[in-house]
């Protein structure tokens, strides 16, 4: 597969407007404006995008909803807002081409009739600011921004809102809320945002990535796009691989690559020579693989048969020395730190299971431990305001449903055996 | 207030469409000039955004990046999550407590560190990571970790 979205980031330049130029950087923009709005949102959805973020959403479904809304302003919002953990493909995306989201939001904008945008850029990558911003600046010199667009009579105009550490607000009505100045606590649904975003108005939220896809579907054509990865997503996807492989990083790969592919051809294989364990396939809150499962295409559809999701496409790989209950344990802390408080599932939910498993870990854990483990995320599932506590209890079930074994033998002997 | 901050501050507000969403931005900058959110930072803000101080300090305290006490002159987060754990995360915790007395969410008694344990910074590659100020540092060990702070006086 040809690389599109890490074209040319060896280059120590490559967050210049030059550089992305001399890679063909903002033809895409150029053709977009030949085109009708219409006809971008059509192709967006003929292309088979789904979101990127985690959700799977078809993004030319979410960008015809918000463009049926007669209401105006309209607001595009960039989710630069990477907090799940084991994710930093957007962190690459933003640092080495800049420009490839900026040619993106712009040509998302233009199609959604959106004349202010925001990135919403997590306070975690702070130091990414600068970067983000001189690109701005530099699309503004060049006419790709502001208030008449290659001379187009085309605005748009694009901020950076910089979060402050807060992972909920990467769920788009809490973003939403946070960009509006307040806690960032999520909204009920519906209205969507679509509908009631940002400021009350029709408002489309994308990920980074998903708004970086957009230049590849306008320069190739849909047709040809859609045949990159799998039949049921298609499309490049950026991996974020990090544990115990041999070459961690970010790799764009196609839609469907098996995780064997990703963990053995791709990043080098196991560590030290030293067997597979288990693998969490999708950032952090993603159900946790077994190793006869990694025959599984990482793509949005197919992984499902797996019992799993492809969430972001952070795949955080264990070798054999790994404690798994240790891993899950502090998986909980993360889910128990990060919950808002909003609603009683998520903010007890996540809270006792942390508590269990850290006496678990402790090698305090009481007979029946396991089952109560799993009655408290029965009573989470399904149950709570927002997807952050879906995740919480999955990740546990998940372990518990792979690993039940290793949660035993810390109970009975009161130990770990990996120290 | 200095010409400057007030400036800025309007400069931050001016990028919404309602004045009073710029508490964000405004916060950070309130926290630049104060050092932490102090109660005249958080009375900064509200004047500026025309909003009840509590409603200002109910946003800040939402969010973990936002500091409710004095920090010491160079801030080090550091990343315990799963990716950093696999790799001595909460080693590098123990080795800072042992060489600077530095507990997580305080200050070395002389001043120079502050520690926050951070929630995954997204630096998974090149665990375990941190970040010293705006300095981004991974592959931690026990013997380049003073390599590193050393440089932050």
């Amino acid at each position: 597969m040809e690389i599109f979205l890490l074209k040319g980031i060896d280059n120590p330049d490559s967050a210049t407007l030059e550089a992305y130029r001399a890679i063909g950087g903002y033809e895409g923009l150029h053709r977009a404006l030949d085109m009708q709005p219409q006809d971008i949102i059509d192709e967006v959805r003929k292309s088979g995008l789904r979101g990127r973020g985690g959700a799977g959403f078809p993004t030319g479904m979410k960008w015809a909803f918000a463009s049926a809304d007669p209401k105006f302003p309209k607001y595009l919002l960039c989710n630069a807002d990477e907090g799940e953990p084991g994710t930093f493909k957007d962190r690459v995306i933003l640092e080495k081409k800049p420009h490839l989201l900026i040619e993106g939001m712009v040509i998302s904008a233009y199609a959604l009739k959106a004349e202010e945008g925001y990135i919403y850029l997590r306070g975690e990558y702070s130091f990414l600011k600068d970067t983000l911003e001189r690109a701005i600046e530099e699309a503004y010199r060049e006419g790709y921004l502001g208030n008449n667009i290659l001379g187009k009579g085309i605005s748009f105009n694009l901020h950076v809102h910089l979060g402050a550490g807060a992972y909920i607000c990467g769920e788009e009505t809490a973003l939403i809320e946070s960009l509006e100045g307040k806690r960032g606590q999520p909204r009920i649904k519906p209205p969507f945002p679509v509908n009631v975003g940002a400021f009350s108005m029709p408002t489309v939220v994308n990920n980074v990535e998903t708004l970086s896809n957009i230049p590849y579907i306008i320069s190739i054509g849909a047709e040809a796009y859609s045949r990159i990865g799998s039949k049921e997503c298609p499309g490049p996807k950026l991996f974020s691989v990090s544990g115990h492989v041999r070459r961690p990083g970010v790799y764009e790969l196609p839609m469907g690559t098996t995780l064997r592919e990703i963990i053995y051809d791709h990043c080098g294989g196991i560590r030290d020579g030293r067997n597979l364990k288990a693998v969490i396939p999708g950032g952090i809150s993603t159900p946790v693989l077994p190793p006869h499962k990694i025959d599984v295409p990482m793509d949005f559809v197919n992984i499902c048969r797996f019992g799993s999701m492809l969430g972001s496409g952070g795949v955080i790989v264990f070798d054999e020395t790994s404690c798994l209950v240790r891993v899950c344990y502090r998986a909980s802390k993360f889910f128990e730190h990060e919950s808002c408080g909003k609603c009683t599932p998520c903010r007890e939910g996540t809270g006792w299971l942390s508590s269990i498993l850290g006496r678990i870990e402790k090698g305090q854990g009481r007979k029946g431990d396991i089952d109560l483990l799993l009655d408290v995320t029965g009573n989470m599932s399904g149950k709570t305001f927002c997807p952050l506590g879906d995740g919480a209890a999955m990740v546990v079930q998940g372990f518990i449903k792979h690993f039940r074994d290793e949660f035993e033998e810390h109970i009975i002997d009161k130990r770990c055996r990996f120290g | 207030m200095t010409a400057l901050i007030e400036e800025r501050l309007r400069e931050v507000a001016d990028r919404y469409p309602r004045r009073e969403a710029a508490v964000l931005p405004s916060l950070y900058i309130a926290q630049e000039v104060y050092g932490w959110l102090s109660h005249e930072a958080i009375k900064m803000v509200s004047d500026s955004l025309n909003l009840p101080d509590a409603f200002v300090r109910g946003v800040a305290t939402f969010y973990y990046m936002y500091r409710n006490k004095p920090m010491g002159r160079h801030l080090i987060q550091l990343c315990t999550n799963v990716s950093c754990m696999l790799f001595g995360g909460e080693r590098i915790v123990e080795i800072l407590k042992e060489r600077y007395n530095l507990e997580p969410g305080g200050t070395s008694p002389d001043g120079r560190f502050s520690l926050i344990i951070m929630e995954c910074i997204g630096a998974c590659d090149m665990a375990p990571a941190m970040l010293v100020g705006k300095d981004l540092h991974g592959g931690l060990n026990e013997k380049n970790i003073f390599e590193i702070l050393d440089r932050y006086e």
